[in-house]
């Protein structure tokens, strides 16, 4: 038997660099490996550490070596739009599609004081949108001339009224700073179209992140940092939802990624409102993600407890964090991030956590109905995105991967008889990635999207 | 970085046509066909708007006149404090027009109370139902100082 030939995919986390080995013939997943990050001296020992490691357990020649990176905060990029509720929020949802830290959302003219911000902030990449096509133009050469005229050494990416486009860069050229130009992501008042500036910050990411991040010398043993974590998360959500050439895609599907910081909620989906529904607000991306940065099982516990007890605790589940000691647990949890669960009760009571971060975070993630009242009666107004109808609804992250029971926190993104006007899924299959390979899949759809779909659907455990 | 060629931008001066608070939106439909083709760049707001959504479009879209066609009779509820809105989102000189059903109690008040009532609210412009829409476009045209 000749040896194999594998595809090695990599994580570099803030505190694990994690790898997995694909033979890319059978395919099947052959090997796995972690190694304590080790971003903050050199990133390529820990690099080296989990390749040796793979070649131990797989042997045979690596074909192909891709990356992701969520090391040092990840990309974090700050969004500059003319109204916060729409090319602000265009730009936001553009940004978080890419898989990017939203760091902070400017709206309107930017003030010295917001300059001094964006300074402080020293984000990764600044993403500057206004203005429809041929809308306004004013605020954004405005903004660019500001920008221009800062400190601020972030690569900007353009995403704003075309009609603005020309004069925008000649502006931030003028002033050193580094920039591209991609399509307005909100064209037209009715139309978001977030894709080309996803692909762009996903371009930036690869040329200029990796170096500022020192990711640089670990580029030169893979063939590529190909994107940040979450957008890798993303892929693999679109390739299960659309799948490839010959295999059909599940269709709408939710992917929910419980951290130990942050809870993440991507919907690839339709966003077609149903029937007798009115759309209000901006219009809905396909693929969309959002980010709860109070929502997490160490890091943020302490205010997932809190949030928890706001709501309800009429749940079996949701007891546990009302019982004695449930509040220092989680005080302990956030000051001591490594600790993992070792009793019962402590497997309970991340559990209990995890079903409170899936709650929130699709609550926040779906669109809502709101009943007024017209001429002839009631009218059904639909806000953000109607996600009654997905297929599949998938869990990621520790929790699901080797909790004790994943279920009963994934069901808590289902919908509810006492949340009517709340359109979360009614009855997807659920799912959950309990080999961790969702990431992994995500970064090896960019090369082998049939094989990476194929090994997604297997590894994916389904409920009964 | 390469992109495809894109469409040309549609830069006619832009129109934003709306409802407010009402689902009734034939007369927009209807508008917006006529001011299309009378040369101006359409956006269409939609629907069941707050008088917030409709100033945030304008100012978006770069608005130069806002057109509010309302059919249920409430549109001064509707419509009193949007001049105010423009003025403080930095739209204070764009056109507002209004035209519809305008009032409840139409058949029992003259048309130019009609229209005083809303011209105090401070629309440009005031039409009843039975205006042709190609009347609203020459209007347009007019006040925004474009050839016929």
């Amino acid at each position: 038997m000749s040896a194999p030939k594998l595809a090695v995919l990599v994580d570099f986390g803030s505190t694990y660099t994690k790898a997995v080995a694909v033979d890319l013939e059978r395919p099947a997943l052959v090997a796995r490996a972690q190694h304590p990050s080790t971003v903050d001296s050199d990133i390529t020992i820990g690099l080296d550490q989990v390749l040796a490691d793979l070649r131990r357990q797989a042997g045979g020649e690596v074909r192909l070596c891709l990356a992701s990176s969520s090391a040092r905060g990840g990309l974090r990029l700050v969004a500059v739009g003319l109204v916060p509720e729409l090319t602000a929020e265009a730009a936001r949802l553009a940004a978080l599609g890419a898989g990017a830290k939203v760091v902070k959302v400017f709206s309107h003219e930017l003030t010295r004081a917001d300059v001094d911000e964006i300074e402080s902030l020293r984000p990764d990449l600044l993403l500057l949108a206004g203005g429809t096509d041929g809308g306004n133009r004013e605020v954004i050469v405005r903004n660019a001339r500001t920008l221009a005229a800062s400190r601020i050494e972030a690569p900007v990416i353009v995403a704003g009224n075309r009609v603005a486009r020309d004069e925008v860069l000649a502006l931030l050229r003028q002033g050193g700073k580094p920039c591209h130009a991609t399509a307005n992501v909100l064209p037209e008042l009715d139309r978001l179209d977030v894709e080309p500036a996803r692909a762009v910050i996903r371009d930036v990411f690869v040329q200029r992140i990796v170096d500022a991040k020192g990711l640089d010398r670990a580029l030169a043993r893979v063939d590529g940092i190909v994107m940040p974590t979450p957008a890798a998360v993303m892929q693999a959500a679109e390739l299960l939802s659309q799948g490839v050439p010959g295999e059909p895609g599940w269709g709408d599907v939710m992917v929910v990624d419980v951290g130990g910081a942050t809870t993440d909620v991507h919907s690839v989906a339709e966003a077609a409102p149903g029937e007798g529904l009115v759309p209000r607000g901006l219009p809905e991306p396909h693929a969309k993600r959002t980010v709860e940065g109070d929502l997490g099982l160490r890091v943020s516990a302490q205010s997932v407890i809190e949030l928890a007890h706001a709501r309800d605790l009429r749940s079996d589940l949701a007891q546990v964090l009302a019982a004695p000691g449930a509040r220092e647990r989680g005080d302990f949890l956030a000051a001591h991030t490594e600790v993992l669960a070792a009793s019962d009760a402590e497997r309970q009571l991340d559990a209990a956590m995890a079903a409170a971060c899936v709650d929130i975070a699709v609550e926040r993630h779906v669109g809502h109905v709101q009943e007024a009242w017209g001429v002839h009666g009631p009218v059904k107004l639909l806000r953000g995105k109607d996600l009654r109808g997905v297929k599949a609804l998938v869990g990621v992250g520790g929790v699901f991967a080797h909790g004790a029971d994943p279920w009963p926190a994934l069901q808590a993104a289902l919908a509810r008889a006492d949340l009517p006007h709340s359109l979360r899924p009614a009855a997807p299959a659920l799912l959950q990635d309990a080999h961790y390979l969702f990431y992994a899949m995500g970064l090896l759809a960019t090369r082998e999207p049939a094989i990476a779909l194929r090994l997604l659907t297997q590894s994916l455990v389904r409920k009964e | 970085m390469n992109t495809p060629a894109e469409p040309a931008v549609d830069t006619r001066p832009v129109v934003l046509l709306g409802v407010l608070k009402d689902i009734h939106n034939l007369g927009v439909l209807i508008l917006k066909h006529a001011l299309d083709r009378g040369g101006f760049h359409v956006v269409n707001a939609g629907a069941m708007l707050s008088q917030a959504e409709l100033v945030n479009a304008a100012v978006e879209t770069h608005a130069r006149a806002i057109l509010v066609s309302s059919s249920y009779g409430m549109a001064a509820l509707d419509a009193e404090g949007l001049r105010g809105r423009c003025q403080e989102a930095g739209l204070g000189d764009v056109l507002l027009y209004i035209g519809g059903n305008l009032s409840v109690s139409r058949q029992n008040r003259q048309w130019e109370d009609i229209e005083a009532e809303f011209k105090a609210l401070g629309f440009d412009r005031v039409f009843p139902q039975s205006v042709m829409p190609v009347q609203v476009a020459a209007q347009l045209r007019q006040d925004l100082g474009l050839p016929a």
